[in-house]
Order: C-alpha cells, then structure tokens, then sequence
C-alpha cells in the first residue's frame, strides 16, 4: 500500500462523542485510504458502531471534532450528504423497514424519480428484481420484489442490505458485523462481497467480532477500547495470534502493549 | 395459496423459497373495505328499495361524506407515519375563522382563503413540530393543541358566529357549495383531492418516505431520510385540509358557527381505520380511506332513510367498525400465515 501519500477518502479528527455522561469516542483519528479495507475490532462497548455511525452522519461530533472528506473538511455532515458523496454502509440492525417490499427497501432515501418528478414504480421493481437474481443469487422466481421484507430468512434480509450498499455505486462501504445470525454459507458469500469492494478499487470498513473473519481480508486494523483507539495495524506487521494475543490483553488491561 | 404453498415445500428447503405476493396479500384490506362498502349498500337497497333506487339519496350524501372524508383521506399519511392528529377539529373552526375575520377586515376573499389555508399550514408545523423535533408523543400533544387553536379561535370569534350568504360571499359559494352539471362540488373535490393525494403517496418521494418513516424511524434515519420534515409535511397536509373541510361545512351550512369542527373527529379517524390502515403506522391506503368515509356517511343517510330508529346509527356504527376492523386484522393474519391472535 503507498496509500500513506494519498488523500484519505474519510478522514476523523479528534472526534469525541458524548452521550449524556457516557463517552463512547474519545479524541479519535481515523482515516481510510482509496482501494482499503480497513477492519475495525474491539470488544462490545468499544465504540464500533458510535463511530461507523459518526462517518456515517447519523451521530454528530462533539465540539472540536473534524470530518474531511477526500481532503475537504465538511462542517454540515450529515446521513443524506454521506451518502450522497458516495458511502454506504451495511448496519448491523440491517436499517431495513420490513412491512415494505424488497424495491422500496432497495431504493430506501434514493427513490428514482422520472422527469415529471413523480417516483419511477417501474423501474425500482425492475431493477430490483435484476439485483436479487444478479448479486444476490435468488433465481427471479423465488423471490418477488413485491415481497415484504417481513417474510426473508435473516441471509435473505442481509441480501438486500448489501445489494443496496453496492447499487449506488460507493466509495466507501462500511460493513457493521454483516455476517451476524448468517449462515455458514451466506457468510462466505459476504466475505465474498468484502474482496470484491477491494478488486472494484474502492474503499470498505469492516466490523466484526470474528477475528477469524476479519483478518483475512483487511489491509489495516484498528483495535478500538473504551472509545479510544488502542492501536492500528498494517496486516503485513502483525500475525493473527499475535492480534489474538493483544486483543485479550487490551480487554483486559485496557493497555494493548 | 395454500395448495401453492403446499406444493413448494419441497422447493423451499432447497432454495428458499419465498411465495410470490397474491393479489389478497397486497390488495386484500382494499379489496375487503370495497366488499364491506358494496354488501352494505345492497343491504340498504333491499330494505328500503324506493329510497336508494332514486337519486336524491345519492345527492345527500355526495354532499356530506366529503366534509369529513377529505380530512381522513390526509389524516391518512399522519397514521402512516405512526403519528395520530385530534386537533383537526380545532384547526377547521381556526382556519374558518380566519377567513371570515379577514374577509370581514376588507380582505379580497381570494386572500382570505389562502391566509385561511396558511393558519391551518401553520397549526399543522406546529403540531409536527413539537411531535418530531421534540419527539412527544402525538396522541398527548395535539389534544393539548385541540385546546389552544379552539381556544384561540373562540377568543378571536368571540364565541359569535358569522352567516355566509351567497350575496356576500359568491367566491366561497363557487367553490365549496355549487353543484357543476348537478354534480354536489364536495364528492367531486373529494375525488380530486383523493386523486392527488393518492399519487403524493404512492408516486412521489415524499410518499415513499412516509412508509418507511412509519414502518422503522431509525431505518429510515440511518438511510438519510429526514424523519423531522417527513412527519411535519403529513402534519401540516392534515391542517391544510382540515382548513378546507372547516370552509366547505361553513358554506354548506350557510353559517360559520364557532364550534364548526365538533363531531368530526370520531367520524374521520374511524374512516382512516375502517379504511386498513394500520394504527401500528408503515402501512395504509388513499382508496381504502376514500371507501371507508363513504361507509360511515351512508350508514348515517341510511338507517334514517331505510325507516330505522336513528337510534341505532351509532350502534350500526360500532358494529360496521369493530367486525371489519376484526375481520382485516384476521385475513391479514392469515395471509402472512399467522396466528389468529399474532403471537
């Protein structure tokens, strides 16, 4: 990776967050290069999903904190603005609405809309149903884009909300413990989609409890505790029991060395 | 369906498979209202044969229906959102209210009607705005605004009422209280404002965001959906048009009276419900609403027509509610291949 002499395509600056008397983010730099995969641990609590949810724009920062898009500080950050400059993220709530059918999950905050401005029906449902037969495997009978939601398997669910973070053709794709409550086979096929983020060219953070998931298909590591940042790793300087061995540690001690 | 069903079992474990949705599953609780609605009216024809095989039966009730259905028709995207409104009532008698003031002041009554408009836009952000940005609960905070805009429009009235005569107020009798080809302008109002309702929420994004806003907040907000304006929007379409129903009963009554409003609530939310939309919120419908106004409106031109004591209105009432609220909630169960009690 020369990815140290480019421009960060997310950059986090001495971002903190607060909730109420609980610090979930303390003082916390982050960056992910283009063509990266960087891979996000740490135990519960860590502060994981405050911060894929601060990239995301659904937290803001507390004072001070700065957030710079590929080199551009951007002060109004918010959910509708990231994903508008291209990242998407795969929630580990899935962010789904399950009495709605799969083409309004699909398109959820993007609606297409046809020159008079009134919503294209059409083409959500088409493109949806080639969606679910091209990347996410169900032959076009099985599974009908007027489906609700309600009716999938938890893989069929994850289907959808990796489909939708890949559609829109992002940047950055930020997978929050995508393989949780899957089956042995709809995880490999997610794993799957991590390395096809990275032959693409673009960018991915990924969360996981699964060391053993992780690991394998990241460049870089940050080992979050308590909302700080305990340590990062390039993968070519740390061996996975090596990483094993710290996690414990910082579990435990709160002191990774 | 269920012998589909059973003759995929074996097609199931091998890749999941899903039944494709029937025309019951996503029409069912239109399709059930339409059927409600149709075996009341032949039930009416039967009994009274003379009084609904003529026309000005008809007539009567083109003209009523719509003064509280075109509330339930937006009241419709509040439920959908998972919110509910009581002060439309207030906002009918308010927004009147400050119609007659400004048209009495010398106002031109094209402008009085859009500053009446405007109030009931105004009471709407209110009442959206303390729900969404606040986040209190909407069944506890619009009876409290019920209160300040009927309140606020009883002082500004001064508990008196004002005649809308047709010399003084030709504008208002045009649009509200005319009859174009011997067409009541009330139903043809509510079809047009059914009809554009109806694509604001199933074609526009907007609409979209109501469904989902409705179904999962925090989905719809981690998708970059802005809850806030999508909830406020729903609220101040309701205050909108409950200004618009306040003029139409003020002018087909010939009279503004101050408690303009009173009555109209039990009578527009049932009609949201009897209409299959969900108290649960993320799910409903323009035409099932549309239907179900037009139910509770024959029920009550009905049972006095048919020679029935007009006691039993309200008892009639209650039964058509409550058996097919029941009966929606069970085909819906059944449907998604639930229990009869969904657990």
């Amino acid at each position: 990776m020369s990815g140290a002499a480019r421009t960060p395509v997310i950059e986090l600056r001495n971002v903190s967050k607060t909730f109420g008397e609980v610090r979930s983010l303390a003082d916390v730099n982050f960056s992910v290069y283009p063509g990266e995969i960087v891979g996000l641990l740490g135990d519960n609590g860590a502060g994981k999903s405050t911060l894929v949810k601060t990239v995301m724009g659904y937290h803001s920062p507390d004072q001070g904190g700065e957030i710079f898009f590929e080199g551009q500080r951007i002060d109004d950050w918010s959910t509708a603005r990231a994903r508008s400059l291209g990242i998407e993220t795969v929630y580990q709530e899935r962010a789904l609405c399950e009495k709605q059918p799969i083409w309004r999950n699909m398109f959820m905050g993007r609606e297409p809309v046809t020159k008079w401005g009134l919503l294209d029906v059409h083409k959500m449902r088409s493109e949806a149903a080639r969606l679910m037969s091209q990347h996410m495997g169900f032959t076009s009978a099985a599974v009908h884009p007027d489906n609700v939601v309600t009716t999938m398997s938890g893989g069929e669910k994850q289907g959808v909300a990796i489909t939708r973070a890949l559609y829109f053709d992002a940047k950055l794709v930020i997978l929050d413990e995508p393989t949780m409550g899957l089956s042995l086979s709809e995880t490999k096929k997610t794993l799957d989609f991590v390395e096809g983020i990275k032959k693409a060219g673009k960018s991915a953070i990924f969360i996981d409890h699964n060391i053993f998931h992780v690991y394998p298909v990241v460049d870089r590591l940050y080992v979050l505790d308590r909302g700080r940042v305990a340590g990062i790793y390039r993968k070519s300087e740390i061996s996975m029991d090596e990483l094993i061995e710290r996690l414990y540690r910082v579990a435990r001690s709160g002191s990774i060395d | 369906m269920s012998s589909g069903s059973q003759t995929t079992t074996s097609a199931k474990a091998k890749d999941n498979r899903v039944a494709p949705p029937s025309v019951m599953r996503r029409y069912g609780s239109q399709i059930g209202i339409i059927g409600v609605g149709l075996a009341m009216w032949l039930g009416f024809v039967i009994a009274a044969p003379t009084v609904f095989l003529d026309i000005d039966i008809y007539k009567a009730f083109a003209q009523t229906t719509p003064l509280f259905g075109i509330i339930a028709l937006a009241l419709t995207f509040v439920v959908i959102t998972g919110e509910i409104d009581l002060s439309f009532p207030s906002i009918m008698a308010l927004g009147t209210a400050m119609f007659c003031l400004m048209s009495k002041a010398g106002v031109p009554d094209y402008i009085a009607l859009l500053i009446g408009f405007a109030t009931g836009a105004l009471c709407g952000w209110i009442n959206g705005a303390l729900i969404a940005r606040l986040n209190i609960p909407s069944l506890v905070i619009t009876i409290g605004t019920s209160f300040l805009y009927r309140g606020t429009e009883l002082i500004l009235m001064n508990g008196t009422g004002v005649p809308l005569t047709e010399d003084n107020y030709p504008l208002g009798h045009l649009l509200f209280n005319s009859a174009p080809f011997g067409f009541p302008v009330q139903s043809l109002w509510c079809i047009v404002i059914g009809g554009l309702l109806w694509l604001l929420l199933n074609r526009t994004r907007f609409g979209a965001h109501v469904f989902l806003v409705g179904d999962n907040p925090t989905s719809a907000r981690l998708m970059g959906i802005d809850v806030v304006r999508v909830k406020t929007g729903a609220f101040m379409l309701v205050g909108v048009v409950a200004v618009f129903a306040g003029l139409m009963t003020s002018f087909v009554g010939f009279y503004f009276w101050p408690t303009t409003g009173d009555g109209f609530l039990l009578n527009t939310i049932a009609s949201v419900f009897l209409g299959g939309t969900s108290v649960f919120g993320g799910t409903g419908s323009i035409v099932g609403s549309f239907v179900a106004s037009y139910i509770i409106g024959a029920i009550n031109a009905g049972i006095v027509s048919a020679g029935i004591n007009a006691f039993y209105t309200q008892l009639c009432f209650g039964l058509v509610i409550v058996v097919s609220v029941v009966l929606q909630t069970i085909i819906e169960r059944r449907v998604r291949r639930q229990s009869i009690t969904g657990r």
